[in-house]
């Protein structure tokens, strides 16, 4: 069999980084449906899958698209979807069966601008939120936004990583620029990237136990076809995955399910700080928007404004502590997003009125030019 | 004593006990209602097929029928509304030494899901799927289905059904099916044997079981339980190989039954083995 990935630098787009970085990580399942701007994620695991013992199926809508991925991840395989704005929509309620039910899978999201059809060629921001609630009932998720092809290669085996070890769905928030986008990406020797894989249960197959947690909160897991005789719902269940439909039962699962999460944020979260130490205003940003508030950064430290940029990896869970640090010594936010305030009111919300908090967001459709957050930077400090 | 006990209730057990999660005994479903026998049928195919029960996997959807995952003891799936068929697609091509069985109703496989059903079939994924015909919602209460017969009362259209039903067996042989079959609860045997047939069939099969509802769909059509298996009896005709076109239940005039489709062509996994993963 040919290696899943050759090592070498390469000119590709982000896109096609995204399903080299899915190879890189294991991924030998790709269940998904055409869209633009992630269309060529498809058609390159399409080509590559099969090659290395995987598969890729294109499915008949992204419902069943994200439901095949479940039950590709449940037969013991690392499996994936990608999609943009309407397909991220008909997901929905399968990704919530992929939490309920602890379901490790990786969903990316090449973001073009809604409403609806909107702007189907071109980029923006606007999915943020519905990457955190977009599914029905309350839960914690994780969510990436890399900024570059090369970020997305290593971003996409990070979500795979963390999809194994937490047991949940993690989204890959990008968005059409950067999956559009061609550069530079190194991939490197295999032998040289980390891969986790899911924690298998180890004793008495009869007395197995699905959803008993180990001491990080999550439960080892098998595939089917292993003997455990497990039984699998999206209803609320209790440790042996029966449904039990009450209260109390509820109470537990979802302290564990949220807690998997809250208690490991040290874990999941990832930022990167560019000039952050003497900065008197941070700006906020992620995506392809924290690529032109770095620009704003470098000319306005020429101009004598002392700004700096704490870059979001890791989306969500929300980098809250970071924020609330910062807001213990910086004079001002500004957050940077192709929205009208999504991730902006999350550091609102952190900041808490200590600092005044401006937001550099748009309709969608083109990239915000490092000029407007200058303006900004300016104008109001 | 206490040994004694334990003796006599190892010995009342049922015979598909070994298949059970009894500790999930009772189940919801209704005094009366067909989709245990149903559930019974395909657990003694099950068993019948001597395949490894390591190696067997029942997917449901949701509603009454979609609950039988829960009470097999095998590796078990109980998914979102309508796409147990998607997600076989998915554990079955991941996993091709599964036997993977759907399990579900008629308003979950073919209304909500039905986009599914005709993929699955053209696509000819090597899955079972049985499906428990009872011509309504059952769950929520009595609603019409995609399967209600025209002019019938249900909650949601007590002025009679205005639409038609689907022919399930047609769609299936439309869509691609290699094997399809119906029968009644009352036709439990023949039933078991076309599960099994069609277990050891590689390729897509349907099986549609008509069943009553007779806290539903019976109440609110003046159809008495006795007079359903009755009409079981003495209303079908089983006419093996008959032409799908004129599959419609017709009430009147006698339901057709019997295996209607049984045809080899390469299933999906089979043929992406062979087209994607050899080098060429």
């Amino acid at each position: 069999m040919k290696p899943a990935i050759n090592k070498g630098e390469y000119f590709i787009t982000g896109d096609i980084a995204c399903a080299q970085g899915a190879l890189a990580a294991g991924c030998r399942f790709f269940g998904g449906y055409p869209i633009t701007p992630a269309t060529e994620i498809a058609e390159h695991l399409s080509v590559k899958l099969p090659k290395v013992g995987g598969t890729f199926i294109q499915m008949e809508d992204e419902i069943a698209a994200m439901a095949s991925v479940l039950g590709a991840s449940w037969g013991g395989v690392k499996s994936m979807t990608a999609t943009s704005g309407p397909g991220f929509s008909l997901m929905m309620e399968n990704i919530g069966l992929g939490i309920c039910t602890e379901t490790p899978c990786v969903v990316v999201n090449v973001q073009r601008v809604g409403p609806s059809t909107g702007l189907p060629t071109q980029g923006a921001q606007g999915d943020m939120m519905q990457a955190r609630w977009g599914s029905h009932g309350h839960y914690e998720i994780i969510a990436l936004a890399p900024s570059s092809p090369q970020e997305i290669f290593y971003q996409t085996i990070t979500a795979f990583n963390l999809s194994e070890k937490y047991r949940l769905p993690v989204l890959i928030m990008t968005d059409e620029m950067v999956g559009h986008m061609s550069e530079k990406v190194i991939i490197p020797d295999p032998k040289k990237i980390k891969n986790i894989s899911r924690r298998r249960p180890k004793g008495r197959k009869d007395s197995f136990k699905l959803y008993e947690p180990g001491p990080d909160m999550v439960a080892p897991m098998p595939a089917a076809g292993e003997g455990y005789n497990i039984h699998v719902t999206g209803l609320t269940h209790d440790t042996r995955g029966y449904p039990i439909i009450n209260v109390a039962t509820h109470k537990q699962m979802m302290t564990r399910l949220i807690g998997k999460i809250r208690t490991n944020l040290d874990d999941i979260i990832q930022t990167e700080s560019y000039r952050l130490d003497d900065a008197e205003i941070a700006i906020i940003s992620y995506g392809i928007s924290s690529r032109t508030s770095l620009a704003a950064v470098e000319e306005a430290r020429k101009r004598g404004i002392k700004a700096g940029l704490l870059r979001l990896i890791t989306v969500w869970p929300f980098p809250e502590d970071k924020i609330k640090q910062l807001a213990e010594r910086v004079k001002g936010f500004v957050t940077v997003e192709i929205n009208l305030g999504q991730i902006h009111q999350e550091v609102q919300r952190c900041v808490g009125g200590k600092v005044p908090a401006f937001l550099v967001g748009d309709f969608g459709g083109t990239i915000i030019p490092p000029e407007r957050v200058l303006e900004v930077l300016e104008e109001a400090f | 004593m206490a040994a004694n006990v334990k003796k006599a209730q190892k010995k009342s057990s049922h015979p598909l006990d070994d298949l059970l999660r009894t500790d999930r005994i009772p189940s919801i479903w209704c005094p009366g209602c067909g989709i245990g026998t149903v559930f019974s049928a395909c657990l003694t195919a099950i068993k019948q097929s001597k395949i490894d029960l390591k190696k067997v996997v029942m997917v449901s959807g949701i509603g009454c029928s979609g609950r039988a995952a829960g009470y097999v003891k095998l590796d078990s799936f109980h998914t979102t509304h309508g796409r147990a068929i998607p997600f076989a697609t998915g554990l079955k091509l991941a996993r091709p030494d599964l036997t993977v069985i759907v399990f579900s109703g008629d308003g979950d496989l073919f209304a909500i899901g039905g986009n599914h059903f005709i993929h699955a079939a053209r696509r000819n994924v090597d899955i079972t799927v049985i499906c428990v015909n009872n011509f309504n919602y059952g769950m929520t209460g009595g609603q019409v289905a995609p399967t209600t017969p025209n002019m019938a009362k249900t909650t949601t259209t007590t002025y009679g059904n205005p639409e038609t039903p689907f022919n399930l067996p047609l769609l299936a042989y439309a869509s691609g099916a290699t094997y399809v079959a119906r029968w009644t609860i009352l036709h439990s045997r023949d039933l078991t044997g076309s599960i099994k047939e069609s277990l050891a069939k590689t390729g897509f099969s349907f099986i549609e079981a008509l069943a009553p509802c007779p806290t539903n769909y019976g109440r609110r059509n003046k159809e008495k339980l006795m007079d359903i298996l009755k009409k079981y009896q003495e209303n079908t005709i089983i006419k093996n190989g008959a032409v799908p076109t004129q599959l419609e239940i017709d009430h009147k005039n006698g339901v057709v039954l019997g295996k209607f489709v049984d045809v080899d062509r390469p299933a999906l996994g089979e043929s992406y083995e062979k087209i994607c993963r050899q080098d060429k």
